[in-house]
């Protein structure tokens, strides 16, 4: 692009020009592919995506690899908090886009959301497979820098505060993701599951086990966050169009649960 | 090991002191009559009361207020987060979504929340560190090593423009005297000074951030309670650029012709498809 007008630098997108109209594309190259004169009718959803974040095709068992991990997350479920969020833009009747903004913005968070997932997948990278820096790592967790808005992690990322033990779906997730992968991340969670769940005094969670198989994707965090975002979202459309149709009288308003413990009183103003 | 015991307490049981509407009759927010107590504030006032619980004079809401028109109401569009407003308006998006996705881009690092909150603990560290005895030299020359220093220096710009007008509404509503006030002008001399005596050329003058957060330093803010009140303080500008771009043809904001992307990545290549 030899122009003197500011551009936009990428690796992943090119495009052919047609002849009547600058602004409309005749060829769209992904990474080198040509996506609708090649890809279009060859390639998987799954692996355009792969591609698309590595820019190389994943090899058959990392397809295999993302495709699991896009069906453990692809519907979270009613009372996951970030689908709450969707379902309540669909009972007040919302538009379709806020939904999904509600569902991406409590699920970006740290509890369950795709914050852990980065926090997770940062200590893959420092501790790997070393049972004594994942030990130190727990023991000592990382304190956030000054510019930091997030704020301080209350528990150890990938592990739930709330649990009794580890969940049938997650150890299902893990055994079915760690018996298609070719890092070393999955499996040696499986391998050490109760171990670092008793040093974090708190069974693994679904985060836990999708930081480990991202990162046996050789993602960087930052990937796997935008991933983790991505790939839930469909459970969260669905369950916010369910209860549009469903309407507010049939959604909870938790009328009686909620008690203000300063309550003044009515004020008489006569 | 960790238990459900505490999601098991809190079914269906959420204390507040933050607020409740009882339908038909009033609402409280923080123990307080909205319309017989708090009807006539004025709104940041409310604002102000609704974030930190505590009531604020009229200069001090006058001059909070203030930081919001001076500092960061700026409708250009070519800053990011206005142009997320902006580009919503030629796509004929709402304007919950061009205020909602402007506000959370502005959360960033170059600019906007991370740095705003940055600089509020940069200057409340460097407080409690020259009260327990250190030097602003010292601690100054720490901080160098972490440069940028948030709250001094600017992208595009070494001058900031919004000093001046905030720093003389602060004078007329008095509240210019306070600790972290004067602290921030002395950093910025100490480093003009550094920069001096190691003979480099970076002059890292001050930026508004650094003046918004002493003034809520001396206010008693909490981190918490200023990272949440600057949250909506760039909605002003964007209002303006999502609506001239709605009003102007649709699809006409600042359109990119092909030629515009500079490719530099694989050479074209065909797919075989994995087995």
């Amino acid at each position: 692009m030899q122009n003197s007008k500011e551009v936009i630098h990428t690796k992943i997108w090119r495009e052919e020009v047609e002849d009547d109209n600058p602004f409309a594309a005749k060829r769209c190259f992904c990474s080198g592919y040509d996506v609708y004169g090649d890809l279009l009718g060859k390639i998987s959803w799954i692996d355009y995506l792969f591609l698309l974040y590595v820019l190389e095709p994943p090899t058959p068992q990392q397809s295999k690899l993302l495709g699991s991990i896009a069906v453990v997350l692809a519907n979270p479920g009613p009372r996951d908090h970030s689908v709450r969020a969707a379902m309540l833009g669909g009972v007040g009747g919302s538009h379709g886009a806020a939904s999904l903004i509600a569902a991406l913005s409590v699920g970006a968070g740290q509890l369950g959301g795709a914050r852990e997932i980065f926090l997770a997948m940062e200590y893959w990278q420092q501790c790997g497979c070393s049972l004594t820096a994942w030990e130190e790592i727990i023991a000592h967790p990382p304190k956030p820098t000054r510019v930091d808005v997030w704020p301080e992690m209350e528990h150890t990322p990938g592990f739930d505060p709330h649990g009794a033990s580890c969940p049938t779906p997650v150890k299902q997730s893990l055994n079915h993701l760690a018996s298609l992968s070719s890092g070393k991340a999955l499996p040696w969670l499986q391998t050490h599951r109760e171990t670092l769940e008793n040093d974090a005094n708190m069974p693994l969670a679904l985060t836990g086990v999708i930081a480990a198989a991202l990162t046996d994707l050789e993602l960087l965090p930052e990937q796997g966050e935008m991933l983790y975002l991505i790939l839930r979202l469909p459970g969260a459309g669905a369950h916010a169009l369910e209860q549009r149709h469903h309407g507010w009288r049939k959604y909870p308003f938790f009328k009686n649960a909620v008690t203000l413990t300063n309550d003044p009183g009515p004020i008489n103003t006569d | 090991m960790a238990s459900p015991k505490k999601l098991l307490a809190a079914e269906d049981n959420w204390q507040t002191k933050m607020g409740l509407w009882f339908p038909g009759e009033r609402v409280v927010l923080r123990g307080k009559d909205l319309f017989t107590e708090l009807g006539d504030m004025r709104w940041m006032e409310l604002l102000l009361f609704a974030i930190t619980g505590r009531h604020f004079s009229e200069n001090e809401v006058k001059l909070f207020e203030g930081i919001w028109v001076l500092c960061t109401s700026y409708p250009d569009p070519r800053l990011w987060n206005n142009r997320v407003a902006s580009l919503c308006g030629t796509t004929r998006s709402t304007s919950a979504f061009a205020l909602g996705a402007g506000t959370a881009i502005s959360e960033a690092e170059i600019y906007g929340g991370q740095p705003i909150l940055g600089c509020f603990n940069l200057i409340k560290k460097i407080d409690q560190l020259l009260k327990k005895g250190d030097t602003l030299t010292n601690i100054l020359t720490v901080e160098l090593e972490n440069r940028p220093i948030p709250g001094y220096g600017r992208p595009i710009t070494n001058t900031d423009e919004r000093i001046l007008p905030l720093a003389k509404l602060a004078q007329e509503f008095s509240l210019s005297d306070g600790d972290h006030y004067g602290l921030v002008f002395e950093i910025e001399d100490e480093l003009l000074e550094i920069s001096k005596k190691r003979k480099n050329n970076w002059q890292i003058k001050m930026n508004i951030s650094a003046v918004m957060s002493a003034l809520a330093a001396d206010m008693q803010f909490s981190a918490f309670e200023y990272h949440q009140f600057m949250t909506l303080c760039f909605s002003a500008g964007m209002f303006p650029c999502y609506s001239e771009a709605s009003h102007k043809v649709e699809g006409t904001f600042l359109p990119l012709r092909c030629g515009r992307i500079f490719y530099q990545g694989k050479e074209p290549r065909n797919w075989q498809a994995s087995v």
